[in-house]
């Protein structure tokens, strides 16, 4: 079954694999097992999301007035853009363009940053505001009765998925380090692919948060 | 036995403790599950005897207060540290790539971080005793959870941390089974028990990441009163009821699939027959692990979900008989006409069917509403799960373990006192539990430290059966250590089965086979 393509650059896979395919597909699998778990993971919040939403439409609308959609909008902007470089990234890597790979990878980190500069900015905003979660609210209501609760959302969910934005810099820096000392190339290239499927599924979750969140009517 | 040169046994493989804590080896690993997931069992043990003993008169030993975290310790320790990691960790590690023919498991470092995990879980969860504890029982209900102060913050992250070491194990034999079984080791020759290990795994890696949510919303409940599941903040209890199961019933299939998995070994070996029904064991594994996902709201009848949830929950609950019957079937026509031989792990095996049995019947009485309206809450639940967690999954545990105990260390064990750990096991179980059916349907309720006095005579007896379940365990651990000093050498295959794990040395080597298994015929080519 080993078609022989997937090679480390030492010719070595690990002992208990019959080849390098085959601990390729095995490694690739587990990406996408765990990527799974994270969907999971915010499939609950979305459900609950839903569920608070039927029970209180009111509160999303009046919420979703104090975000800014432009800001929403740079960030879903500057994530697209991050995915495409984080793909061509990896594209690189398999042509053996490592430093072309490389200024890919930095840009991503960089959108990366962005985005979390842009969050920070928005929450110090609300937080002047008095637009904290839950009980800590301390806020205006406009005479909107549970609206703590839009913003025990806003915050658990954009929370969670910066969480995630940090996670994913910290590997995409960890790969470009590795792809800078030249441990990469067109045979071998799996601890890329796997935190780029990881990078374009914290992307994805930001697809749903933004319309959810931003784009209440 | 060993050819020269093949390598050392795993045992042998490397010396000190340091060569422990960073082994990749997945029998090495399995074995240091097992060491702690046996002291948390002594923990989580003792905690059940203190609160039998306070149940033994209606009088008080402990105040409420503390009766109620013993209870919570019992249960959350039992569950996320005992049961739900037990089978797949230790025996499903050891095991899994020798039934595969496999030379280790598909992500080795993968395998050591999430026995770190674990570790950093568990300790985390025993650590809450020192912020005064948790009371909350181990389903950490809302709203009470959230207004009661001591350890529930850390507690949760706790069982957050024990989840994620689950999934890493689970998503690790997933890949595993996908993608290192040996040559001619197609999908219908594995082992019975990789199948249910397998399936388990699926409950694993797919239901787990929704218990991580729900606790990670507690503890942000608790700490910034974010009001998800607060009345007062608009927020619903019963969301994280449905949260919570949504999780925690998937999670009984993960704690019995492998147990099931055990049984099919053990009665195939020991009745000297082919299985019967292989097929249908291995994809009533599946069904079950499917099913198991719809049923949740039968936690949550008298709940105040609408009418037409409960009806349906009722009958998908009903449906999981199926398949559990059909293994339990299966598992008879295996030994009928088979040469069934008693022997210690057997007994074990059958001890499981009986009681396996029962807590299944009883769980199929709790699914009609109408009697659940009665017996919700009451220690009939409370026998009924204990029937199936202990008397199928510890059991299974019991058993498995002196099955492959002489291929775990290459020492045998004494046969008789085995049987005696049986009799006292088997015995004291039934001692302590059955009354409680009886106590459930007069109505006592549970999670309480006291009771009204016509209560009193059966929870004496109940008290007495859990001093005997206890002499039990201590025999069988009595057991493995005399084993481990004094047992004689085991040869490579004492039971003459036919799986793999069996053809290689006792104990294995340290890369399982001496070269790569080339496998031509089903597990269980008996007659
Ligand atoms: C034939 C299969 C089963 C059926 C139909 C069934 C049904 C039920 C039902 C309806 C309840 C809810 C009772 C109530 O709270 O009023 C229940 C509780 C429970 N069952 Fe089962 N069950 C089955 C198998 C199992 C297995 C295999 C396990 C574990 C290994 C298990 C563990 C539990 C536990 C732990 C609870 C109580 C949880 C709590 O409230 O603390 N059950 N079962
Ligand atoms: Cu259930």
């Amino acid at each position: 079954m080993s078609t022989g393509k997937i090679i480390r650059k030492d010719g070595h896979y690990a002992h208990h694999f019959e080849s390098a395919e085959q601990e390729y597909t095995s490694s690739k699998q587990g990406v996408w097992l765990f990527l799974s778990t994270e969907i999971l993971m915010f499939g609950g919040l979305f459900v609950a999301f839903f569920i608070y939403k039927g029970m209180y439409p009111e509160i999303f609308h009046k919420g979703a007035e104090s975000l800014s959609w432009v800001y929403g909008a740079i960030n879903t902007a500057v994530l697209l853009t991050s995915s495409l470089t984080m793909a061509l990234g990896i594209h690189y890597i398999q042509k053996g363009k490592n430093s072309a790979a490389l200024t890919q990878l930095i840009i991503t980190v960089l959108c990366g940053a962005i985005f979390m500069g842009i969050k920070y900015i928005e929450y110090s905003h609300k937080f002047h505001l008095g637009l904290y979660p839950g009980q800590m609210f301390s806020g205006e209501t406009g005479g909107v009765e549970n609206l703590p609760l839009y913003f025990s959302f806003y915050y658990m969910m954009t929370g969670l998925h910066g969480i995630h934005v940090l996670l994913g810099m910290g590997l995409i820096t960890w790969v470009a380090i590795r792809t800078a000392r030249g441990d990469f190339g067109p045979k071998y290239y799996t601890p890329v692919e796997g935190v780029g499927l990881f990078w374009h599924v914290v992307d994805l979750i930001w697809i749903y948060l933004f319309p959810l969140l931003y784009l209440v009517e | 036995m060993s050819t020269a040169g093949a390598g050392h046994n795993y045992l042998e493989h490397g010396k000190g403790l340091m060569s422990w804590l960073t082994t990749l080896d997945h029998k090495r690993i399995g074995l240091m599950y097992g060491i702690f997931i046996a002291f948390f069992f002594l923990l989580g043990g003792i905690a059940a005897l203190l609160i039998r003993l306070e149940l033994f008169g209606v009088g008080e030993m402990f105040t409420g207060a503390e009766y109620n975290k013993l209870m919570t310790y019992h249960g959350a320790i039992m569950v996320f540290m005992v049961i739900v990691p037990g089978i797949p960790a230790i025996l499903g590690n050891f095991f899994l790539p020798l039934h595969i023919g496999a030379k280790d498991v598909a992500f080795p470092r993968l395998n050591l971080l999430s026995w770190y995990v674990f570790m950093a879980g568990s300790i985390m969860a025993v650590c809450t005793l020192l912020l005064g504890g948790v009371d909350t029982g181990w389903t950490f209900y809302t709203p009470y959870s959230i207004g009661t102060s001591g350890g529930v913050v850390l507690m949760v992250l706790a069982v957050f941390i024990l989840g994620m070491s689950s999934i890493l194990t689970g998503l690790n034999f997933i890949a595993t089974v996908h993608k290192l079984r040996a040559p001619g080791m197609t999908m219908n020759r594995i082992p019975l028990f990789v199948w249910s290990i397998y399936s388990t795994a699926i409950l694993q890696v797919l239901a787990t990441p929704v218990l991580g949510i729900t606790v990670l919303l507690l503890a942000m409940e608790k700490v910034f009163g974010i009001g998800f599941f607060d009345p007062a903040l608009g927020g619903d209890p019963i969301l994280f009821q449905h949260f919570f199961w949504f999780y925690s019933h998937p999670a009984v299939y993960i704690m019995i699939l492998p147990a099931m998995g055990i049984i099919s070994e053990l009665i195939t070996t020991y009745s000297r027959k082919t299985i019967f029904g292989y097929t249908a064991i291995a994809y009533s594994s599946l069904a079950i692990a499917g099913v198991s996902f719809f049923v949740w709201g039968h936690h949550m009848f008298v709940s105040g979900q609408s009418a037409i949830a409960g009806i349906l929950f009722s009958l998908i609950t009903m449906l999981v008989g199926v398949p559990t019957a059909i293994k339990l079937f299966n598992w008879l026509f295996t030994m009928y006409k088979g040469s069934v031989q008693l022997q210690s792990p057997m007994l074990y095996a059958i001890g499981f069917m009986f009681l396996f049995t029962i807590g299944g019947v009883t769980g199929i009485m709790l699914a009609v509403i109408g009697l659940d309206v009665h017996f919700h809450d009451t220690y009939f639940v409370v026998a009924h799960f204990h029937y199936v967690m202990v008397g199928g999954t510890l059991m299974a545990i019991a058993g498995g373990m002196l099955h492959w105990w002489p291929k775990m260390f290459g020492k045998m064990f004494s046969e008789y006192w085995a049987r005696i750990s049986y009799l006292f096991i088997f015995i004291g179980f039934n001692v302590t539990f059955f009354p409680q059916f009886i106590l459930g349907s007069m109505g006592m309720p549970r999670r309480y430290h006291t009771y009204l006095p016509e209560y009193e005579s059966l929870n004496q007896i109940s008290t007495v059966g859990s001093w005997l379940i206890g002499t039990g365990f201590l025999v069988l651990l009595g057991v493995f250590i005399h084993s481990l000093m004094y047992g004689k050498k085991a040869s490579e295959n004492p039971w003459h089965s036919k799986t793999l794990e069996w053809q290689t040395t006792s104990p294995p080597f340290h890369e399982n086979f001496e070269e790569t298994p080339v496998v031509t015929a089903g597990p269980y080519e008996y007659r």
